[in-house]
């Protein structure tokens, strides 16, 4: 079989055994870079029996079809098991059963848990309660780490390094918490950013304090023309109507912060549009069928990297 | 209030007990709560707005026949974070310390944001300390905001 040049090399003495996965910022680099190598290889070749006998608890406080699909179904590819649940109001929750107490619960029954709650904090303060590793599938606002790790790798898995690379984050950088976390998770990378957001969504000043801290470069526009033919990853998010005091405000923004395959013409052949989705009208559908388009793919990688995942915290990669 | 050579002392000398001076103007009653300064029937005297050349106004707290430790006062150092605390005994200052901001504070401040778990559940707080030239910033340790220190309006009630 044939080497694949862009596969990381091994770094045995990373040990992930019953470890949480809380925050993006909990991980070093070499972490990173580890988690990535593993995704690689079961993209290439999966391990059907990797975690036969073990079971994985789904407790999605919030709901969420992609993100608890791809766990769930990460789990049963590698021949584990899942309960759980995806609606909070079937839970004990309604009867005041603190957080706490029915994760305690829960750890007992499975041996790793990926869980979604709207509160921020919620997984840190899972991981308090019981000892099985605790993966946050998103705390409100705060952290969606298996979201920044699959964005690296289909980084990694389109421009075979992820180091010094241009790269444009689009659309609603003060809400948005991918944006943030892959700014945050870049700054590891020696990126060069380019912020593209109206004014009032621009990137808020306690992540470009955190970016100077760590010599990260940063340049904020107002336009997509400006920066598209220069960088080598596009990553776009929704701008939500709701965001926006002014119905007027969000009126006159709507349609400038859209990707449309016309002004493709200019870019770089490696360049790759990436989106955490679901895509509503921020990327035109004519997009899809050009070579740049990645954004199912990179939905794709999710399950690769939660099952690196799995295999890590559970022992068994 | 008595008057005491040479010096005129707005609130009046204890006998042995602790001082605790230089307090942020309007912090002193959120450190006698959370440290329960007046249970035991300890006499406390506190002085309020104090003028201070160090800080322009200051609080300032006596608790007789109590010598508070300095791992009490640093939980506490967030809202007192250039206290200094003499130890009396027999109306002569027998030990002095400062207050040192620790690198965790537990339970003392509320967590700004609504959205988090300390504020929905029934747990302690936990803040890491973030010193920099222009002041503290407390980062929670749940929701992992990061807060200046004037951004901080509630502590909690003991």
């Amino acid at each position: 079989m044939a080497q694949d040049d862009n596969i990381i090399k091994p770094m045995p003495q990373l040990n992930f055994k019953g470890r949480d996965i809380i925050s993006i910022t909990d991980l070093s680099k070499a972490e990173i870079l580890h988690v990535l190598k593993h995704a690689q290889a079961l993209k290439r070749k999966q391990q059907p029996k990797m975690l036969d006998g073990f079971v994985m608890g789904s407790c999605f406080f919030e709901p969420s079809t992609r993100t608890r699909l791809s766990f769930e179904t990460a789990m049963q590819r590698l021949g584990g098991r899942v309960i759980g649940f995806a609606d909070p109001a079937v839970t004990s929750a309604k009867k005041g059963e603190t957080l706490y107490d029915a994760m305690k619960i829960i750890g007992q029954y499975c041996d790793t848990i990926a869980m979604r709650s709207p509160i921020e904090g919620a997984a840190r303060r899972a991981a308090e309660a019981t000892d099985k590793p605790i993966l946050n599938g998103g705390d409100g606002a705060n952290q969606h780490p298996t979201q920044t790790l699959l964005d690296l790798f289909s980084i990694l898995e389109t421009q075979k390094k992820l180091e010094g690379l241009n790269i444009a984050l689009v659309g609603d950088l003060k809400y948005g918490r991918t944006t943030h976390s892959l700014a945050q998770a870049l700054t590891h990378f020696n990126a060069r950013l380019y912020f593209v957001a109206p004014d009032a969504l621009q990137m808020p000043d306690y992540i470009c304090d955190e970016l100077k801290a760590k010599g990260l470069k940063y340049s904020m526009h107002q336009k997509i023309e400006d920066v598209l033919d220069k960088v080598d990853i596009f990553y776009i998010t929704r701008i939500q109507g709701e965001r926006f005091a002014d119905p007027m405000d969000y009126e006159r923004v709507k349609n400038v912060f859209v990707l449309r395959a016309n002004m493709l013409g200019g870019v770089k052949p490696n360049l790759r549009i990436m989106h955490p989705l679901p895509r509503v009208n921020e990327i035109a559908t004519d997009v899809d069928k050009t070579k740049h388009a990645y954004y199912f793919e990179q939905a794709e990688n999710g399950m690769y990297v939660r099952q690196a995942l799995l295999g890590l915290v559970l022992g068994k990669l | 209030m008595p008057n005491k050579a040479p010096k005129q002392l707005l609130v009046a000398a204890i006998k042995n007990g602790t001082v605790i001076d230089h307090i942020a103007a309007g912090a002193a009653l959120k450190i006698i709560r959370l440290l329960n300064l007046a249970s035991h029937n300890n006499v406390v005297t506190v002085g309020l707005n104090l003028p201070s050349r160090a800080m322009k106004l200051k609080d300032l707290i006596k608790v007789e026949g109590r010598e508070i430790t300095p791992e009490e006062i640093d939980r506490v150092a967030i809202l007192a974070p250039i206290a200094s605390i003499n130890i009396i005994k027999n109306y002569e200052v027998a030990k002095k310390f400062t207050v040192k901001l620790p690198e965790t504070i537990d339970y003392v401040v509320v967590c700004p944001n609504p959205k988090c778990i300390t504020n929905h559940e029934n747990m302690c707080s936990k803040f890491h300390v973030i010193k920099e030239k222009d002041g503290v910033k407390l980062k929670c340790h749940y929701c992992e905001k990061i807060f200046k220190q004037n951004e901080i309006s509630e502590y909690k009630n003991n």
